[in-house]
């Protein structure tokens, strides 16, 4: 059975009995071992999901099931499976089997999904391209026309980015500090959004940034998108920060059209520099949603270009926080032959975090110092309130942001991983939506020059996905993109 | 602001990271390369503006003060890296 069913395909096919979970499940499982040159899985649960499978399957006989019910679908690392190997990326998680489920992950089980296994991704989240993971990098299914090089997926959700890219899965969950939904999802074909925050629990999910992270869908299609958030939103006891807002039909509101809405242009986003056909690509998203009836308008968002330096304060700020808890006593790996209780923590640290986390631990305790505060967090958190200001200005003349999501395609693996900034640079346009917490969507458009996908980037109001997701329908629609990377890496 | 060698080991000791004597140079190198990009955050003046402290406009929750969980040691433990009974094995840390 071919595995390039869409989610809602999928969803339908089951429902209607034409074909079964077990059957479907199968197929993934047999397309993840032909896809393991991609490395986009770290760890696979064939026997899991085959049992998931036949249960949904007696559900489905009875006409019984949730939302998902039967849906194959991949886990990033950083969600934490009880039972199931949880390794975020790193060495110092290498052998951690969580005793409990994340709560987003639970969601998915209520409502009757299936777990392929657990995705690749950058360490700890943090990195752009996937280079970043003890589990080595994940090749992009996409190549440049007549070129054999291997390419990134992006990150940190490279893993989900290429296994969806690749039909490994019907559709994967990802994580977004500062556009690792987005930007893997943009170069490599599929549809990935970051809700609002708040929107998605953050519990059982491992930390990185808690001011910033957000779990969210990526997907073949944005009709997928919006019945996996649907399922993956919730309101949370255990978080703190999960909002008190009901989670509403999102694939019943994709209907209705664009005919009225009011689309910010920020010109800011125009940057010196830039590829044109990445400009060019968005002029044409702008006259598909005019073609279809919305209205549009010249935005500005004058604090853009401080995005990325706030964000580079404030997230390794809450990393170094958050990566105290890994100390080689309760959990993950400890290093032998330590002198003293001191010796143990440093030891440990050391041998388990890899260069980019260190650097960023380095960078937080730095600007969280003892002389150093006000001169950087302090200044960061004040540069944010005026990043979510921006966005407060844009939406009194405007209902929906449209704004390219990369700065350009695909990669080669190792082109950018000795210069942190010109990786950090990959998420210039992603960046500012996690500092102003609001949803944003990234929908593929097009391909560049050389064969690659490009994605346009939709940036809604706090809490209106369903907006994001109807503008990004449109989108889509209009792009007609029906590309597929060639099937290179099948053994 | 220039980091340097010795600043380096210093937020190393604070992070509890024995960054190896000849990573200390690199590592300065690094950091330099990204506070020096970070410093046109100087360029903005934000005299008068809050400093953020919740991303969406909301008051933090509260809930009773009652137990929620627990008694779960032995699920706890099984990560452990070393340990005996429901304890963390640790080096010795009082002479």
């Amino acid at each position: 059975m071919s595995t390039s069913f869409t989610l809602a395909l999928a969803r339908d096919a089951l429902k209607a009995k034409k074909i079964s979970s077990k059957e479907l499940t199968q197929s993934f499982v047999t397309a993840i071992e032909q896809g393991r040159p991609l490395n986009a899985y770290v760890t696979e649960t064939p026997e899991k999901a085959l049992a998931m499978a036949s249960a949904s399957d007696a559900k489905l006989a009875k006409g019984e099931g949730g939302a998902l019910e039967g849906l194959p679908l991949a886990i990033k690392d950083l969600f934490c499976t009880k039972g199931t190997l949880t390794t975020a990326g790193s060495n110092i998680l290498g052998n951690f089997v969580p005793p409990y489920e994340s709560t987003v992950t639970q969601n998915l089980w209520n409502a009757g999904a299936v777990m392929l296994g657990k995705t690749n991704m950058d360490e700890f989240a943090m990195g752009s391209s996937n280079e970043t993971s003890v589990h080595g990098p994940v090749f992009n299914p996409w190549r440049a026309r007549n070129s054999n090089a291997n390419l990134v997926p992006g990150g940190s959700s490279g893993g989900s980015s290429a296994a969806v890219a690749a039909d490994l899965c019907l559709a994967a969950t990802g994580t977004d500090t500062g556009g690792s939904i987005r930007q893997p999802a943009a170069v490599t074909g599929t549809v990935g959004l970051k809700p609002t925050y708040g929107r998605c629990s953050r519990w059982g999910i491992v930390a990185f940034a808690s001011s910033l992270d957000q779990a969210g869908p990526m997907t073949k299609t944005v009709r997928d998108a919006a019945i996996l958030l649907g399922s993956m939103a919730s309101v949370d006891p255990k978080d703190s920060t999960s909002v008190d807002v009901p989670v509403p039909d999102y694939e019943k509101l994709l209907e209705g059209g664009i005919k009225g809405l009011k689309v910010g242009i920020p010109r800011e986003y125009r940057m010196d520099g830039a590829p044109p056909e990445i400009a060019a690509l968005w002029d044409k998203g702008a006259d598909w949603l005019k073609a279809q009836g919305a209205e549009i308008i010249e935005v500005s968002l004058p604090h853009t270009k401080y995005a990325l330096p706030t964000y580079y304060i404030v997230a390794p700020a809450e990393c170094s926080s958050n990566l105290a808890r890994y100390d080689g006593v309760r959990f993950g790996r400890r290093a032998p032959n330590a002198r003293d209780i001191t010796d143990l923590y440093e030891k440990s640290r050391v041998a388990g975090f890899g260069a980019e986390v260190q650097r960023r631990i380095l960078i937080g305790t730095y600007v969280l110092s003892s002389g150093y505060y006000d001169a950087y967090y302090a200044r960061a958190q004040k540069l944010r309130t005026l990043i979510a200001r921006d966005f407060t200005q844009a939406y009194e003349k405007c209902d929906v942001l449209l704004t390219p999501a990369t700065p350009g395609p695909a990669f080669p693996v190792g082109d950018k991983s000795d210069d942190p900034v010109a990786m950090y640079l990959n998420d210039v346009f992603t960046v500012t939506v996690n500092l102003a917490g609001l949803p944003g969507l990234a929908v593929p458009a097009g391909l560049s020059e050389t064969g690659l996908p490009l994605g346009l980037q939709l940036i809604g109001k706090a809490f209106d996905e369903a907006t994001v997701l109807r503008a990004g329908l449109a989108i889509e629609q209009a792009a007609g993109f029906t590309h597929k990377p060639a099937n290179w890496w099948k053994v | 602001m220039s980091v340097d060698k010795d600043t380096v080991r210093r937020i190393a000791k604070l992070a509890r990271l024995a960054v190896p004597d000849e990573n200390l140079a690199p590592m300065a190198d690094a950091l330099n390369g990204i506070f020096n990009w970070v410093e046109m955050l100087n360029e903005v003046n934000v005299e008068g503006v809050p400093a953020m402290t919740s991303v969406v406009a909301q008051k933090l929750k509260w809930r009773a003060d009652v137990v929620t969980d627990g008694g779960n040691a032995e699920a706890l433990m099984a990560n452990a890296p070393d340990h005996e009974g429901t304890f963390f094995v640790v080096p010795k840390v009082v002479e």
